[in-house]
């Protein structure tokens, strides 16, 4: 498979992921290798196979309806590069 | 040309859960912004979610009130997204795999017809936070408190053709959250949300034509007007030769149009997959049946059976099963006042309505028992009081005066019905107004009323209306 | 006192003969000295650990001591540490400081072991050869020269230049057991679901597995019993009983009655011939010990490597949304708007590995890709782990190389991917199958170890433990101490 320029930069732009323009002939070059080395197993007859999402067959727990969690506000907005009067910080949104 | 609009609707109804769907943190509304959003909400690294039975219950209570089918197994799937309010970068939600499909309600029109509309899904996923644009400066500030609320979405049709037909759908689906107590529906606080799909296209025609998505109208008078202005829209553009975009367009009340959201105009790209820390869900017959036996009586039986058992009108019993508090509000009326059902319905859709109406009151928090309106009608069956002092007695026992018998006692509101009594206040009366008396007597026939008036005025209206008539009528004639 | 196992220290911990304090000191001044060349480890946490040291000599000296009390680890740096940095080997994470510990953090702690610091790794545990760490790499202690393989090669070489009896790493698709191979050291990754993940930064979260390294399969079953078990928390965590690991490995025996099998795809094409060698010398000494060792086949085991290469990225690429600059980590100066925040943040954040693997993850989930890619190789997944249960139905377990070659040079395949990626052929479908599979030294090539991996049905640890102990009873390869080590 040869990805071409504007495909990494499709796939960049979707994973925002800034490419530094000289990166992105070696990025080609990479992406392509790996989806060469993934595309072996599209010889493979997977007719009637159920997908395995997960290793065991268990099903979901449940966890019953209680409040559990309290407020760690001043400590998690502390993580945040931007915080003030109780909200993370971002640059405009717009709508 | 002739049009017709094509309709569906995408309802998000945040669940009445305590705690969000997959983390503990509360999700009570309006508590200080970040308060409730917790290491899991707020998607710190290594943290995982495990999922809410409430929620699920809840979601499953809606699937069999619609009559729908419950998934024995749904998948969790995420959807990804680069937004500030997303906390993860995808929102889990159910893709592929819903945990209730094909189900339907029925619409009572206004014209007394009634409409199927199907449900085509309904799936469980994760609120998102809020953005606040003001206050900050050029910066956007960013509450997570909502992230991680439970919602349900539920995705109609398109089977809806006008403004009227998805504005009733909507309170159809509100009235049926309500009952089945799986979400507060509080409209202004976001609890109940809607997305409209609209497009138009020539009567007769099959295929449908290009629509628009109205993001978040969340209100039923604005649900009508954003639709009804975008079918215009539509249709003005067909009708000039040009072709509807695809596009993701918000309503703005202000101006009652709608416009483009600039957020959403590049093709988005979910990557939906499932979510790999979440196994599949699986439900069995115990937890469904578990689930059924919780399951109130719904709108449409309790709508018909207050028809049947109360004779009331298709209006009548509508608005009386609109709310199922009001619905209960009722019965306890109609089992105070002794059975008088008709009564009864007349009293809370006129008097109690219109004054919860006035203070802004809703049903929950009606100052007045449904057993004090109840024994006041039986007062009014018994001929204690009359229906014109009975306002005076509502009135005092809305003021929270007590219950109807102590509001007569207290006032001295019984009604007057000795004959003798009566009698004698007739005869006062034709004594203090000779004049009356006489032009009566020389055929002025209008002046009855009259004297029925300072009757009732002497008895400050106790006085039984029925047998005031006879009287004053025999002893006239005397 | 460094040379000494966890058992070996457990008994003088609880005989008195040396402190917790003392141990943990000594241990200090050993990874003072001798890590600025190594680069095991990212944060070293001395005084917590003395406090730590401090309160295990209290619990030792009234008697509510655990086997781990007082025994010095390590934590690899994927797990949350409360009031630690965890930089998972990233920039992006490099200013990040838990609100909370993981649950393998907690469950050592509650055991009394002293955590030493955090070791270095590759970047979201994405490398095998601890090349694409933001903190530099890893040396390995055979041969400065060398990868100790990865990603959990700060733990690897930590443990085996003798800074710490144990240490905790995690394995996505061989990141436990091919630095334990490349670097002498024995490393267990249990069955998926077995040990909680919460806290641990998710790499591929289907995949994903905490487990133990050490010395020898008898401090793997010490670490692995304070470990393993269900935790509320992690919706993919197994509610089932532990066994007692160390039970399993009492006394002296043989292994008369055990079937092990040598999945034939595993000794051909790619297999170093030194390392196939050395392999079947140690199959031999199994045999020795009355095991049965026959061929078996895993038809679709060429097909892990691909697989894993869709599935890995597509739930990294979606585990690493999550890093955007918004509520912590990194954030690039001065964004213009919105998307350039993300961009730059994420660009900056983010070494080159971890970037192509985000963009293959996310290529192969974009609408019209979904099936041809992503669907196909769960389906292929579901293959893989069919071979290995049929397999299961003839014998007890799988035993082959960990790893087809031994430690190669530094900077030798961080050019070339598929090459670097190719080094975890034998790993990866133990992680799609999500079984228990487990490094043990198995002899040297030319100086460098080489690992034997032997792979367990579901729950299994306890006989792959007892397994590579009798094997350790009978060999002394786990004894060798990298020069300059002893």
């Amino acid at each position: 498979m040869n990805l071409d320029r504007s495909s990494v930069e499709r796939i960049a732009h979707l994973a925002r992921l800034a490419l530094a323009e000289e990166d992105v002939p070696r990025y080609v070059r990479d992406l392509s290798r790996i989806l060469d080395l993934v595309e072996r197993m599209g010889a493979v007859d997977t007719r009637g196979v159920e997908p395995m999402a997960h290793p065991l067959d268990i099903p979901q727990r449940l966890r019953p309806d209680e409040v559990t969690e309290e407020d760690r506000r001043e400590e998690l907005l502390g993580l945040a590069p931007q915080a003030e009067a109780g909200h993370f910080l971002v640059p405009k949104v717009i709508d | 040309m002739e049009w017709e609009a094509v309709i569906g609707l995408e309802i998000h109804v945040q669940l009445a859960t305590r705690s969000k769907v997959f983390s503990g943190a509360s999700t009570r509304y309006g508590a200080p912004p970040n308060t409730q959003a917790c290491a899991i909400d707020l998607g710190l690294p290594g943290v995982l979610p495990v999922l809410n039975e409430e929620a699920v219950r809840m979601a499953v209570k809606f699937g069999l009130a619609i009559e729908a089918e419950i998934a024995r197994r749904s998948v969790f799937a995420r959807k990804h997204y680069f937004y500030p309010d997303l906390p993860k970068g995808y929102q889990i939600s159910q893709y592929e795999l819903p945990i209730v499909r094909h189900g339907h309600v029925t619409l009572h029109l206004e014209d007394g017809t009634a409409k199927r509309v199907g449900i085509t899904r309904a799936h469980l996923e994760e609120d998102a936070g809020k953005s606040v644009h003001e206050g900050f400066g050029g910066l956007t500030g960013i509450d997570l408190n909502r992230a991680g609320t439970p919602l349900l979405e539920i995705v109609s049709e398109p089977d809806l053709r006008t403004p009227q037909e998805a504005a009733a759908y909507m309170r159809k689906i509100h009235t049926l959250v309500r009952y089945l107590g799986i979400c507060d529906g509080n409209l202004q606080e976001g609890n109940f949300r809607c997305d409209a799909n609209v497009s138009v296209r020539p009567v007769g025609q099959e295929a449908f034509g290009t629509r628009t998505e109205i993001k978040n109208v969340n209100s039923f008078r604005f649900i009508e007007k954003a639709i009804a202005y975008e079918i215009e829209r539509q249709i003005d553009i067909l009708e000039a030769g040009g072709r509807v975009v695809q596009e993701t367009r918000l309503y703005d009340a202000a101006k009652g149009e709608t416009r483009p959201m600039r957020s959403k105009e590049e093709a988005e790209d979910y990557r939906y997959f499932p979510d790999p820390d979440l196994l599949p869900l699986v439900l069995d017959e115990a937890f469904i049946e578990g689930v059924r036996a919780t399951l109130p009586e719904l709108p449409d039986a309790k709508r018909a059976r207050f028809m049947e058992q109360y004779g009331l009108s298709a209006y009548e019993a509508g608005i009386l099963t609109g709310e199922r508090a009001l619905a209960d509000y009722y019965e306890q009326v109609v089992e105070a006042a002794g059975g008088e059902a008709k009564l009864a319905a007349n009293w809370v859709l006129s008097e109690l309505l219109g004054a919860l109406n006035k203070e802004g009151l809703d049903i929950e928090r009606c100052p007045l028992p449904a057993g004090h309106l109840g024994g006041m009608l039986r007062r009014i069956q018994d001929g204690t009081i009359s229906g014109k002092i009975a306002k005076e007695v509502f009135e005092a026992m809305w003021r929270g005066e007590g219950d109807a018998d102590a509001v007569i006692e207290a006032k001295g509101l019984r009604q007057i019905t000795d004959p003798e009594a009566i009698g004698r206040i007739v005869d006062q009366v034709l004594a203090q107004h000779p004049q009356q008396l006489e032009q009566y007597r020389a055929g002025k026939d209008k002046l009855f009323g009259f004297f029925v008036g300072q009757v009732m005025k002497a008895t400050r209206g106790r006085a039984n209306p029925q047998q005031v008539n006879e009287i004053l009528r025999r002893k006239l004639q005397g | 006192m460094h040379t000494r196992t966890i058992a070996e220290l457990s008994a003088l911990l609880h005989e008195g003969a040396v402190s917790a304090e003392e141990l943990a000191q000594a241990l200090l001044e050993r990874i003072q000295r001798l890590d600025g060349d190594l680069n095991a480890f990212i944060t070293v946490t001395a005084e917590e650990a003395l406090a730590q040291a401090r309160e295990a000599d209290r619990r030792l000296r009234s008697g509510e001591a655990t086997p781990l009390t007082g025994i010095p680890i390590a934590h690899k740096d994927i797990f949350c540490t409360r009031g630690v940095r965890t930089s998972c080997g990233s920039r992006m994470l490099d200013p990040f400081v838990a609100p909370y510990d993981a649950t393998v953090v907690e469950r050592l702690a509650a055991a009394g072991a002293v955590s030493l610091g955090k070791t270095n790794m590759d970047e979201f545990a994405m490398g095998s050869s601890n090349e694409t760490s933001y903190y530099g790499p890893v040396r390995n202690p055979w041969d400065p020269e060398r990868v100790p393989g990865g990603s959990s090669g700060g733990s690897a070489a930590a443990v085996a230049a003798r800074l710490v009896p144990g240490a905790t790493g995690t394995d996505t698709g061989g990141s436990i057991r091919q630095p334990a191979a490349l670097t002498g050291i024995t490393g267990l990754k249990p069955t998926y679901g077995r040990v909680s993940r919460w806290g641990m930064v998710a790499f591929a979260s289907s995949l994903d597995q905490a487990g133990p390294m050490a010395r020898t399969a008898e401090d793997c079953a010490l670490l692995l019993q304070a470990m393993a078990g269900f935790d509320p928390r992690d919706s993919t965590c197994v509610d089932r009983p532990v066994p007692d690991y160390r039970a399993a490995l009492a006394g002296e025996g043989d292994l008369k009655g055990l079937r092990i099998g040598v999945p034939r795809e595993w000794l051909e094409e790619g297999l170093d011939g030194k390392v196939r060698a050395c392999v079947e010398r140690a199959l031999q000494v199994y045999r020795d010990l009355g095991a049965e060792v026959r061929e078996v086949r895993l038809p679709n085991a060429h097909l892990a490597v691909p697989v894993y290469y869709v599935l890995a990225p597509a739930e990294a690429s979606s585990n690493l949304a999550r890093y955007d600059g918004v509520r912590y980590g990194h954030r690039c100066q001065d964004p213009r708007d919105l998307t350039d925040l993300y961009k730059r943040s994420r660009a900056e954040g983010f070494g080159p590995e971890v970037k192509r693997r985000i963009m293959i993850g996310t290529y192969v989930l974009s609408a019209g890709y979904y099936d041809a890619y992503y669907l196909k190789a769960q389906q292929v997944r579901r293959l893989i782990a069919q071979d290995f249960r049929r397999a299961f139905q003839e014998v007890d377990l799988l035993a082959g190389p960990t790893s087809p070659t031994t430690a190669f040079r530094l900077g030798e395949r961080l050019d070339d991917p598929v090459t670097m990626y190719l080094s975890d052929i034998y790993t990866i479908a133990v992680n799609l199958a999500g079984l228990p599979g487990l490094s043990h030294p198995a002899g040297f090539v030319d100086g460098l170890p080489v690992g034997l991996q032997l792979v367990g049905d579901y729950f299994e640890e306890a006989r792959l433990l007892e397994a590579a102990h009798r094997f350790q009873q009978a060999t002394d390869w786990h004894r060798r101490v990298p020069p300059g080590c002893a």
